[in-house]
């Protein structure tokens, strides 16, 4: 029997109720990471939860990311599935080595005997006037790394719904969750038989003259320049990526077809990222109806700055539009710019 | 003195198991051992820790009121870690070089750190903040652990050069279960480097009490790779003093590494973004209160009569001079250029990214005359 229940939630909580459900779905689940018991995590995503389903359940761990990591490539060879958080983005690095040398390649390296149906749950980017470690984006080393899949969410709902499937998954899935958009709400039906699948990228708004391709944190700046750029008279089609590896590329395709003009945006740097795979990627596939060169926005090629200059380093409404001017032929800030 | 190896003893769970030398209500307690190391210190110099922990403790006040009144991002208070901080920064020599994590306030006042770069990391204006060679104190660690293998490095280098200068780390209880901590110790031992591994168990890693970091005392474990250590009461200048010069001196000597374990109590949140009702209760609080690394002190100067109106009146007025310096230099503090964001990522000209400026550079230009 599925009991359908829809709610107003933040991000955040909806997240929490979609851990909540797991947790009640399958006794093999259990969370593990810094602070998430009785404090329910430093944003609050795992409160009550250890209240509810015990201290064996959701654990408290020590303070060591790589622990936090091996610890639960040992449990889920003992057939659980963990869930791990990672405090912030910036601190997932001493757990990187358990990432991608052990979550990463011991399905591939057992020949398919052991699978490691671990998620990571990161939050990431910036935006919060932190300080420095707590505004990365490092989800393109990860998907750089065969054998984990990558995904975000922008919306509450699909926060809940993809945390549930990344958890159900039987791949490692690292798990990033945009923290300046905790707070956003949004409705939230927890009946996710029909959902999306998760590897799945969604046209959030139709268009004709510009594909707008972004994720996590920027689509809802994506949502504010597209309407911004229709009252200008330019019709953006925006599509919310979900998943960074594997990436949709057949949704993208279609949409760079009928519109011919690609920018990709996102707030990690650009060298390297997932603005130049799907650059590239798009390129190879879509040549011959692309009316201009691919472009991205993104944040720089620089360490994340200090929170008084993170205005600067951040993609922007007036960043995206300027970039959507350019592949239409329009006047922009590079219109007279030379190397 | 130095706990050398591991030994089974029924006295591990309790916290006052450590060298004391003064007393919560201000009375000394004799330690042959301890005391020698601090015999030389005069009221005078006494004076002088208590106007630094009254002080300290005033930039921690006024640091917390600006962060609540929004002119800082953020701010970790180091209420209640007064006497680890001061007592064992004051033991330092000027040549010894200090890697600490973003607690360690105090430390970097008697290091000199001018207050507005102190404070401009949590201002949200740089990453660091100074010259850590001027000051000979790195930048502040915000990845847990991370300055403990730096200090180790740094300290292998001292002795390469045969120099007689200590490497001291500042860093948590919680840091202690990184791996970073343990390798430090680990290349700290194997090649007798002379630093110090200075751990300030305030009880807390954010929410989760000691006991989920170590099951034994934290000193404990440095004995098993080699290091000796002592455990303090992190709440007593004179007993932090004391150990902080056993250990600077064991590493000047060619002794290797030494490590201490000051048990203090992190009287406030973990950050200004903290909210400790949600995991510890009213009454530890309390019970820490009455063990106060100020309060003590004052109550020793108070009976040796070293304590009068005046002296107390001058630190209240230094104290709060400081504070007003605090405050103006954060206040008037000048926002960073835009293009700053692109400055000091290497040592080198960097082909992509100076195109990357300069096109940001065009781009802020087609805001010129507007409000950005
Ligand atoms: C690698 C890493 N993981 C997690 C964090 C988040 N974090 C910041 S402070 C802290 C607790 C540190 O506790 P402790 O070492 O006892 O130092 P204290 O804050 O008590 O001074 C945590 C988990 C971090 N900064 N770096
Ligand atoms: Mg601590």
């Amino acid at each position: 029997m599925t009991t359908t229940t829809t709610t107003q939630l933040t991000l955040g909580k909806a997240l929490n109720s979609g851990l909540r459900r797991a947790l009640a779905d399958d006794d093999r689940v259990v969370l593990i990471g810094e602070d998430i018991g009785a404090l329910g995590g430093v944003f609050r995503v795992t409160d009550g939860l250890q209240a509810e389903f015990g201290e064996t359940r959701v654990i408290d761990s020590p303070l060591a990311e790589s622990g936090i990591i091996g610890t639960a490539v040992g449990l889920a060879m003992r057939g659980f599935r963990p869930v791990c958080e990672i405090q912030f983005d910036g601190f997932i690095y001493p757990g990187f080595d358990q990432i991608v040398a052990q979550v990463a390649k011991l399905h591939y390296r057992t020949r398919g005997h052991v699978s490691m149906p671990i998620t990571i749950r990161v939050p990431y980017g910036g935006g919060i006037g932190a300080v420095e470690h707590h505004s990365e984006s490092p989800e393109s080393y990860f998907a750089h790394t065969a054998g984990l899949r990558v995904v975000t969410c922008s919306t509450p709902q699909d926060a809940h719904t993809m945390l549930r499937q990344a958890i159900a998954s039987d791949d490692p899935v690292l798990f990033f969750e945009p923290k300046r958009r905790y707070w956003a709400k949004g409705e939230v039906d927890e009946d996710i038989a029909d959902a999306l699948p998760l590897g799945k990228a969604r046209v959030v708004r139709e268009g004709t003259q510009v594909t707008l391709v972004t994720y996590g944190p920027l689509v809802a700046t994506a949502i504010d320049a597209a309407a911004a750029a229709e009252d200008d008279g330019v019709s953006i089609e925006l599509i919310d990526l979900r998943s960074l590896s594997p990436i949709d590329f057949d949704t993208v395709e279609a949409s760079v077809r009928k519109t011919g003009r690609l920018v990709i945006s996102h707030e990690a740097q650009q060298h390297g990222g997932i603005g130049a795979e799907i650059a590239a990627s798009i390129t190879e596939r879509c040549f011959n109806w692309l009316e201009a060169a691919p472009a991205r926005v993104t944040g720089f090629d620089t360490p994340y700055p200090p929170a008084s200059l993170e205005e600067h380093f951040l993609p922007d409404l007036d960043r995206m539009l300027d970039t959507v001017d350019r592949v239409l032929g329009r006047p922009n800030s590079l219109s007279n710019w030379e190397a | 003195m130095l706990r050398e190896s591991v030994t089974e003893h029924g006295t591990a769970d309790l916290l006052e198991d450590f060298v004391q030398l003064l007393k919560p209500d201000g009375s000394r307690v004799a330690n042959p051992t301890f005391d020698t190391w601090v015999a030389d210190v005069t009221d005078e110099q006494l004076v002088s820790l208590y106007e630094d922990m009254v002080v300290v403790r005033r930039i921690d006040a006024e640091a917390t009121a600006l962060q609540r009144q929004g002119e800082l991002g953020l701010w970790a208070p180091l209420l209640g870690q007064e006497a680890a901080q001061i007592g064992s920064a004051r033991a330092l020599r000027d040549d010894d070089f200090i890697f600490s994590s973003y607690r360690e306030n105090a430390v970097a006042y008697c290091r000199g750190v001018a207050l507005t770069d102190l404070l401009s990391m949590w201002r949200g204006h740089s990453h660091g903040g100074w010259d850590p060679y001027t000051v000979n104190m790195a930048v502040p660690a915000i990845i847990i652990g991370a300055q403990a293998l730096h200090a180790t490095g740094y300290a292998m280098g001292i002795k390469a050069e045969a120099a007689d200068s200590v490497a001291i780390t500042y860093f948590g209880d919680g840091a202690t279960s990184q791996g970073d901590v343990n390798e430090a110790l680990v290349f700290a031992a194997s090649f007798d480097a002379p630093v110090v591994f200075f751990c300030q168990n305030n009880q807390w890693a954010i929410s989760e009490p000691v006991g989920v970091q170590a099951k034994r005392h934290i000193s404990e474990r440095a004995p098993g790779f080699g290091i000796p250590s002592m455990r303090v009461d992190g709440n007593d200048v004179l007993a932090v003093m004391a150990a902080t010069r056993i250990a600077l001196d064991r590493a000047r000597g060619g002794g290797g590494p030494t490590f201490i374990e000051a048990v203090t109590y992190r009287m406030g949140p973990h950050t200004t973004s903290d909210d400790p009702s949600r995991y510890r209760t009213k009454d530890e609080l309390e019970e820490w209160k009455g063990k106060d690394p100020i309060t003590r002190l004052e109550a020793l100067l108070e009976s040796t009569g070293a304590l009068s109106d005046e002296v107390r009146a001058r630190v209240k007025a230094k104290a709060d001079a400081v504070a007003g310096e605090l405050r103006q230099g954060v206040i008037s503090m000048e926002d960073p250029h835009p293009l700053s964001v692109f400055d000091n990522v290497y040592a080198e000209p960097h082909s992509w990214l100076e195109r990357q400026k300069s096109q940001y550079a065009a781009y802020l230009e087609t805001f010129e005359g507007d409000e950005r």
